[in-house]
Parts: structure tokens; C-alpha cells; sequence
């Protein structure tokens, strides 16, 4: 059980029974659909811009607890950063979960981020932490194709 | 219950990969719906057919090729006793039953069904049983109906009866639901159908495993399988279709032992079945199907059913007395099936937490993505039992999704 509690630990079981910015943004500024076909994963972005700065973002969806909480965390995370903040960010998150579960995880750069590295140890779940991440750049870059995970 | 006769632990033995371990802990595999494991007898088939007897086959002159050749029609014949066929002829080696439906929207439905005609599904249907007619129907201008089911996951007769119509030329329905293990009553829907001369073809891919099938008595004009389901090997399947049928469709795939003469300026076709086994087939495939065939007339198809009922009884009513467990489907009769969700924790949460426990299940749409639309629920964890597994494994499967949900509470 050790590998599953180091995968669901206390902040992402938490962030997945009370998801936080779990509401729509009307009008958003940007907003984009991520679609995962393997697992049925849905899950809507919506954010404000001011300038490249994200001023607001939220998001509605349902999905495994994994995907859940990855889009709370990353929309906390998200308010207030740049567009270059945030791909600098998803750059380390992504190396983070694809990493070996061996190498060391940068807890100072990827901050409470680094709650996800459990799932280094799962490599069939590395697409529910990161269907978030993929859809809000997809916002971002104002994409209007769905972002898919495959 | 008259399962004394079968040795669970002999059984056991026979499949190697039963003894292995997955993450520390013996493996419990109740994922056979997706796919079975192999017993050492259809393993040893294919090695002693690769070391000992393998040629391409057909108009080989030499010995070898004989043998293989006739290696890979013997399992013709298997094919044609174990599903009650009454020509060997009518067996038809494809892929997997995929490829068997596939086969028949592009040959039988492209020559007989024209702009307007209907084919009747049923709610219950596989994506493989769903796609290959809504692409016919971009090719042809052909009609989807689907025949609805009640809230426990039957069909409902009359209501699937009252969509057959004028325009009505094929009804595909599954003999058993590869998500929520409806067992269809097969031979009265059949029946309904072929009153009113309509085709009937039946996705028996989740039947042919777990309970014996007659295809003669039965009636149906198609029935599709897989072998890799079946204890076989994966990339051999079969499409029974009545010889009449066969001999009128058109070629699937064109190219060599499909053919009778080629000219370049034209070709005529084979026979059936060879008509529709373009290329060099699956030899050692069909070689561990036959090995897969023996095998389960051996154990016999009513011992297994018994035992695999016996195991799903004893799953649906450990699994359904926990609190925060709803079974998906409760249909009069069940094969082999026990679909389920835990409230509050997605089915992929489930699976990732019993394959800690060493627990193979499948989590998903199960390919039948409409289906679990009408369940309202975006994925099931799915158990499946086959005459491998064993009441202890039943209830360490309870015991580990306790387990998971202490740790999601």
C-alpha cells in the first residue's frame, strides 16, 4: 500500500473531494476541452487575461482523482502567473511525473507540485495528471481543438 | 451445483502465468472478458507446430506444407463441432471478431442493403458491433435503430419486435454483454427475425467462452468470436456464416488463395471459405485455437459455466452487501460479468488500487460507451470470472476494494 498512499497522498485526496476553482467563468476571456478517449476524462478550462498575465481561472469536468486534483492544484497555482511562468512550470511538472522514480524531485522549484511525483510510479496515470496542464495551454494559446491526451 | 468435477487447483496449473506475481503479491487476474490466459497446452501447440511442423500451406507439394496444411484445417473441422456448424465450410478464419463484423458490412450488407434499408442493434452493443454499421451507413445511406433495454440491462423483446419494419434487412445483437454480462435470449430474438426474413447476425466474442453455442439450432446466419478469448491466441478469430450466405458475398480482401484463375484482365474468386482468406493466415493461430478447442471440450463448456456462475453468484452477493457498491446491470441471466462502481471513487482510482493488491480488473466504457451513457455513469470497474479463478480470489477482491475505500474515505 505504500506506493498507492505515496500516489494518493493527503493533498490530492483532499484536492479531488473538494476540488477548488470547480465553477465556470462567463465570459471567459479563453477557455479550452480536455478529452482523455482511454478513460472518458473530461474536463473544461476557463480563464481571464490581463495582458499575458492569467488574472482568474477555473474549471468543470469529472474525472479519476488524479485528474481532479491536478486541475484544482494547477488553476490555484495558475492565478496571477504569466504565460512564460506557467510553460516553465508545466515544463517541470511534466519532467517530474515522467521522470524515473528514483531521480530527486526539485520540491523548491515545483513547490506543492511536487505532491504529483507519486505518480512516477505509475506510468498508465501520468496522462490523468497532466490532461490539465495540456488543456489549459490549449486555452492559452487560444487552440480550439480539444486537447487530448492522446 | 455439479461443478465436483472439476480440480480448480489442475486447472490452475495448467496456465503458467497464474504462478507469477505482480507487485509482490500472486496475481489475481479477473480480467478473462478482455482477454483469457493460455494454458500450456495451446502454448506447447504453437511451439511444437513452429519447431516441428510449420510451411506455409495450401499447394505446398512437400511434406511439411501437407502437415500444416492440414494442421490448419483440422482446425476447420474443431471450429465447426465446438460451434455446432453444419459445414466445415462455413467456417471463416478472420482476426478476431472485429474483423468477422467488419467482413460482413463490407461483403453481404454492401451487396444487399441499399440507401434507406435498417439494421436493428440492441443498447448492449460493443463498439465492435456499433462503428463498422454506422460506417456502412456513411457508404450506403443505410439506418441505425437500436433496440432499447430496461433498467437491469435486458433487452426488451417487444420493443426490439416492434423496430423490425419493412426497411429492417439485419439485426446485430450481442449473444452475451462484454460490459454488463446480459446473457440475450438469443434464440427467440433470432427467431422474431427470421419470421420476418430478416439477417441475423449475433457478436458472440463474450458468449463462446463461457457457454456452449449451436449455431445450427440457433439459426442466426453470422456469429462472430474471438480465439484469444476463447484460451487461443490473440490475432485469430472466426465468422461462422450460413454457406448459402457466404457463397453469394462478394470477396473481402483481394489477393493470393482467394482465388480460382488470374488473368490481368480478370479474376475469378474462390470458394467459400477461401474466398474470404486473402494472403497467408494465422497458421500457428488457428494451431492454438484448436489446442484452446480441445482443451475447453475436455473440461466441458456446461462444468465451466456452472463453475463461473457459481463464482459470479458469490461476487454479486459479497461485492453487493458493501456499503458505497452499486452493481451495474441485473439482468435475468448473467455470464461470466460483475460490473460495478464505488460511489465517489472513479473506476480508474479503483483499478490503480487493486492492481496494488495484485488485482487485474478492467476499468472503463468497456467499448460500450452508449451503454454506460444509459447507466449514467462515465466508467465501471469490471470483474470477470473464469474457470481459472477461485472463491478466495472473490473475496480478496471484496477485502482489497474495502481496502480503497478506507483509503479514498
Amino acid at each position: 500500500m505504500d506506493e498507492l498512499r505515496d500516489l494518493y497522498q493527503a493533498t490530492i485526496l483532499d484536492h479531488n473531494r473538494k476540488p477548488r476553482n470547480f465553477r465556470t467563468i462567463d465570459p471567459p476571456d479563453r477557455s479550452a476541452n480536455g478529452h482523455n478517449p482511454i478513460c472518458g476524462d473530461k474536463l473544461v478550462i476557463f480563464l481571464t487575461l490581463d495582458e499575458d498575465r492569467v488574472t482568474d481561472v477555473a474549471f468543470q469536468g469529472a474525472g479519476c482523482a488524479i485528474s481532479v486534483a491536478s486541475a484544482s492544484l494547477m488553476t490555484d497555482y495558475a492565478r496571477g502567473k504569466t504565460l512564460a511562468e506557467i510553460e516553465l512550470e508545466f515544463e517541470r511538472f511534466h519532467q517530474m511525473v515522467t521522470s524515473s522514480p528514483d531521480a530527486p524531485v526539485d520540491t523548491q522549484a515545483i513547490g506543492k507540485l511536487a505532491v504529483f511525483s507519486g505518480v512516477r510510479e505509475f506510468p498508465m496515470r501520468v496522462k490523468c495528471a497532466t490532461l490539465a496542464w495540456h488543456t489549459l495551454r490549449a486555452a492559452l494559446h487560444q487552440d480550439n481543438r480539444i486537447a487530448r491526451t492522446e | 451445483m455439479t461443478v465436483e468435477t472439476l480440480d480448480i487447483a489442475a486447472i490452475r496449473k495448467d496456465f503458467p502465468i497464474l504462478e507469477r506475481e505482480v507487485r509482490g503479491k500472486p496475481l489475481i487476474y479477473l480480467d478473462t472478458a478482455a482477454s483469457a490466459q493460455k494454458p500450456r497446452i495451446v502454448l506447447e501447440a504453437i511451439q511444437n507446430f513452429y519447431q516441428n511442423s510449420y510451411a506455409n500451406i495450401h499447394r505446398g507439394v512437400y511434406q511439411l506444407s501437407a502437415e500444416a496444411t492440414a494442421l490448419y484445417e483440422r482446425g476447420r473441422d474443431d471450429v465447426q463441432r465446438f460451434i455446432g456448424a453444419n459445414d466445415r465450410r462455413e467456417i471463416v478464419f478472420v482476426r478476431n471478431a472485429t474483423e468477422a463484423i467488419n467482413l460482413v458490412a463490407h461483403t453481404w450488407a454492401e451487396q444487399n442493403l441499399e440507401a434507406g434499408d435498417e439494421i436493428v442493434i440492441t443498447a448492449l452493443e460493443h463498439h465492435a458491433n456499433i462503428v463498422p454499421w454506422q460506417m456502412l451507413g456513411e457508404r450506403r445511406g443505410t439506418k441505425l435503430r437500436v433496440a432499447p433495454i430496461d433498467e437491469n440491462g435486458d433487452v426488451i423483446v417487444e420493443s426490439l419486435e416492434a423496430l423490425l419494419g419493412e426497411r429492417t434487412r439485419l439485426l446485430a445483437l450481442p449473444h452475451v454483454s462484454n460490459a454488463i454480462g446480459t446473457l440475450t435470449p438469443l434464440k427467440t430474438l433470432i427467431d422474431i427475425a427470421k419470421a420476418r426474413g430478416i439477417t441475423v447476425l449475433v457478436d458472440g466474442a463474450q458468449a463462446a467462452p463461457h457457454t456452449p453455442v449451436d449455431v445450427a439450432a440457433l439459426g442466426c446466419d453470422f456469429y462472430a468470436f474471438s480465439g484469444h478469448k476463447l484460451f487461443g491466441p490473440s490475432g485469430i478469430g472466426v465468422l461462422y456464416g450460413r454457406l448459402p450466405l457466404l457463397d453469394s458475398m462478394p470477396p473481402f480482401m483481394g489477393g493470393g488463395d482467394m482465388i480460382e484463375t488470374v488473368s490481368f484482365e480478370q479474376t475469378t474468386y474462390a470458394e467459400a471459405p477461401q474466398r474470404f482468406e486473402a494472403g497467408t493466415p494465422d497458421i500457428a493461430g488457428v494451431v492454438g485455437l484448436s489446442a484452446a478447442i480441445s482443451y475447453l471440450e475436455n473440461i466441458g463448456l456446461k462444468n465451466i459455466e456452472a463453475w463461473e456462475n457459481a463464482l459470479l453468484t458469490r461476487a454479486t452477493r459479497v461485492l453487493g452487501s458493501m456499503h458505497g457498491l452499486r452493481i451495474i446491470g441485473n439482468p435475468r441471466r448473467k455470464v461470466g460479468v460483475l460490473s460495478f462502481v464505488l460511489e465517489g471513487i472513479h473506476a480508474h482510482d479503483v483499478g490503480t488500487a487493486l492492481d496494488q493488491a495484485g488485482i487485474a480488473v478492467r476499468v472503463g466504457h468497456h467499448c460500450a460507451q452508449p451503454l454506460m451513457e444509459i447507466f449514467g455513469v462515465p466508467a465501471t470497474v469490471r470483474a470477470s470470472f473464469s474457470l481459472y479463478n477461485t472463491p478466495a480470489e472473490v473475496d480478496a477482491l471484496a477485502a482489497a476494494l474495502g481496502e480503497t475505500q478506507e483509503l479514498f474515505s
